[in-house]
């Protein structure tokens, strides 16, 4: 075997190499050192799974494993664990996000065991955006774990092969671990510590915010470096195009945890045409991003955009020495 | 009140000097509790804990103390409960995604942390990860809790409270060496 993913072969699952927490590929081409590209599905308001296999198409061409979301913004949307169900039998590789929001404990134990049963070989822990910014602000906020908790207790059940309760399981889940940062809001300064935190309760992996403002990524990345996170989890760093400068003006002040400089923002309203100056803006900002030392790859989330996802990896140069070995797969998916 | 709560974090470094303190009174104090009875003194002192800390902290008596933990910003007091660091969703002048009006209960906590020095053990206290909240501790002194697991009448994690009789032994539950004793000892 000269590098592990070079015979994927999509309905199989891969052989579980030493060291490695799951048998998936997102962990392999990261463990290779290979600059890995994540990219989040945009969940259907339907019950028609072609609407969740036209998406994932049109992804997987370009990124090593897709984020289904859990209700992200507090808004309502095929579930996570039924985007991963259609995603796994059709061989993909997912991430599937848990936020700790909507479930409690038991729900999500139960829910972990089924998604690995099913094939999910990533789960990312979240906290999970408040009700109040989705459609449905009078619901319930569970929060019975918070994401680092929640990490933990996972990390058991597949570690110790152990419930919360202590409970034995027979199987434990083979699963790699996320977690979210998000650099880009306060308290900035201990943005990395708590980082740290998150990676001794278990987190091998992580996803950011959208990052808009690299002098301040920059500066959390050095943080992360002082402490050697780097060699302990992959920082993956969240991009994604602006389609206007409205919208971006709408995310910065309505979408909870998004940090758009002003400067970014003219940039988007001087241009001609924004849409496309939004995509140039992502592009701009991978290739900025992937010099940073310690960045493991890109998470790109494109909000209603997933076609431009294909064009800003291509483009930006990062999956370029793939290309070869990843046109079987891509024939094969 | 959130005015003494803010005042509170500005001053974490003398009240948790004060709470140690405090703390090593009501241990030594154990036989006296053990005298009365537990279960005597747990509804008293629920509403002094309610009271003092009510007024300092805006305690929410989750029963599971953690204010030393998190530079004593109480972490109940965040509309997500959580209790290891802040969500993504702060904003950008450091007040709560879901309390616009509201300072970040994380931040304080940094803030109150920093102050009873990161590098002492005090203040690094913030970096332990802590459990999910028991939600059968509730409403309980958190204060007795921490006398009864400091005299092993309980154990660390709270997940085993109480002694009360061999009803709680469910099946099996992993048989955890300081909770089996601790019937005995109470009764």
């Amino acid at each position: 075997m000269n590098d592990g993913h070079s015979h994927f072969d999509p309905s199989a699952p891969l052989p579980l190499l030493p060291g490695h927490s799951s048998g998936g590929r997102l962990e392999r081409v990261l463990r290779l050192g290979r600059f890995a590209v994540t990219a989040e599905l945009n969940p259907p308001d339907s019950a028609d799974p072609r609407d969740v296999y036209e998406r994932a198409l049109v992804l997987s061409e370009v990124c090593d494993a897709i984020n289904a979301t859990d209700a992200s913004g507090a808004n309502c949307h095929m579930s996570s664990v039924g985007i991963c169900s259609l995603l796994t039998r059709a061989g993909y590789a997912v991430i599937m996000q848990i936020s700790c929001r909507d479930r409690n404990r038991i729900a999500i134990q139960g829910d972990v065991l089924g998604a690995a049963a099913m094939g999910v070989q990533n789960i990312l822990c979240l906290t999970g955006d408040g009700v109040q910014a989705g459609d449905q602000p009078a619901a319930k906020p569970v929060f019975d774990f918070d994401s680092t908790s929640l990490l933990e207790c996972i990390g058991t059940m597949r570690d110790k092969g152990l419930f919360l309760s202590g409970r034995k399981l027979t199987t434990p889940p083979r699963v790699f671990l996320g977690a979210a940062a998000n650099p880009f809001a306060p308290p900035y300064e201990y943005r990395a510590v708590h980082i740290a935190k998150k990676i001794a309760a278990g987190a091998q992996f992580i996803q950011t915010q959208y990052c808009f403002d690299v002098p301040l990524l920059r500066k959390f990345m050095d943080k992360v470096r002082e402490q050697g996170l780097h060699e302990k989890a992959f920082f993956l760093i969240g991009v994604g195009p602006l389609p206007s400068a409205k919208t971006a003006r709408w995310m910065k002040n309505n979408v909870p945890g998004v940090h758009i400089p002003d400067g970014i923002i003219e940039r988007m309203e001087k241009a001609k045409d924004q849409r496309a100056e939004g995509k140039q803006l992502a592009i701009d900002l991978i290739q900025e991003i992937k010099e940073i030392d310690g960045v493991s790859g890109v998470h790109v989330m494109a909000y209603r955009q997933e076609e431009f996802v294909n064009e800003i990896i291509q483009a930006s140069g990062v999956m370029r020495n793939r290309q070869q070995r990843r046109a079987g797969e891509t024939a094969a998916i | 009140m959130y005015s003494v709560r803010l005042w509170s974090v500005r001053h974490a470094r003398g009240l948790n000097n004060f709470y140690k303190t405090f703390e090593k009174a009501l241990v030594a104090l154990h036989p006296l509790w053990a005298k009365i009875g537990y279960d005597k003194v747990e509804e008293p002192f629920q509403s002094l804990e309610k009271i003092t800390k009510g007024f300092l902290f805006d305690c929410q008596m989750c029963g599971q103390c953690a204010l030393s933990s998190t530079g004593m910003s109480c972490p109940m007091n965040c509309p997500k409960n959580l209790r290891n660091g802040p969500c993504g969703g702060v904003r950008d002048n450091g007040n709560c995604e879901v309390k616009p009006e509201m300072k970040c209960v994380w931040v304080q906590a940094w803030d109150g942390a920093a102050r009873m020095g990161l590098a002492e053990p005090q203040g690094a206290k913030i970096l332990d990860v802590q459990k999910p909240v028991d939600n059968r501790l509730k409403g309980k002194s958190s204060w007795l809790r921490v006398v009864r697991v400091a005299k092993g009448l309980e154990d660390e994690s709270g997940n085993k409270p109480k002694p009360p009789s061999a009803k709680t032994g469910v099946a099996k539950p992993a048989a955890t060496t300081a909770a089996a004793p601790s019937p005995e000892k109470v009764a």
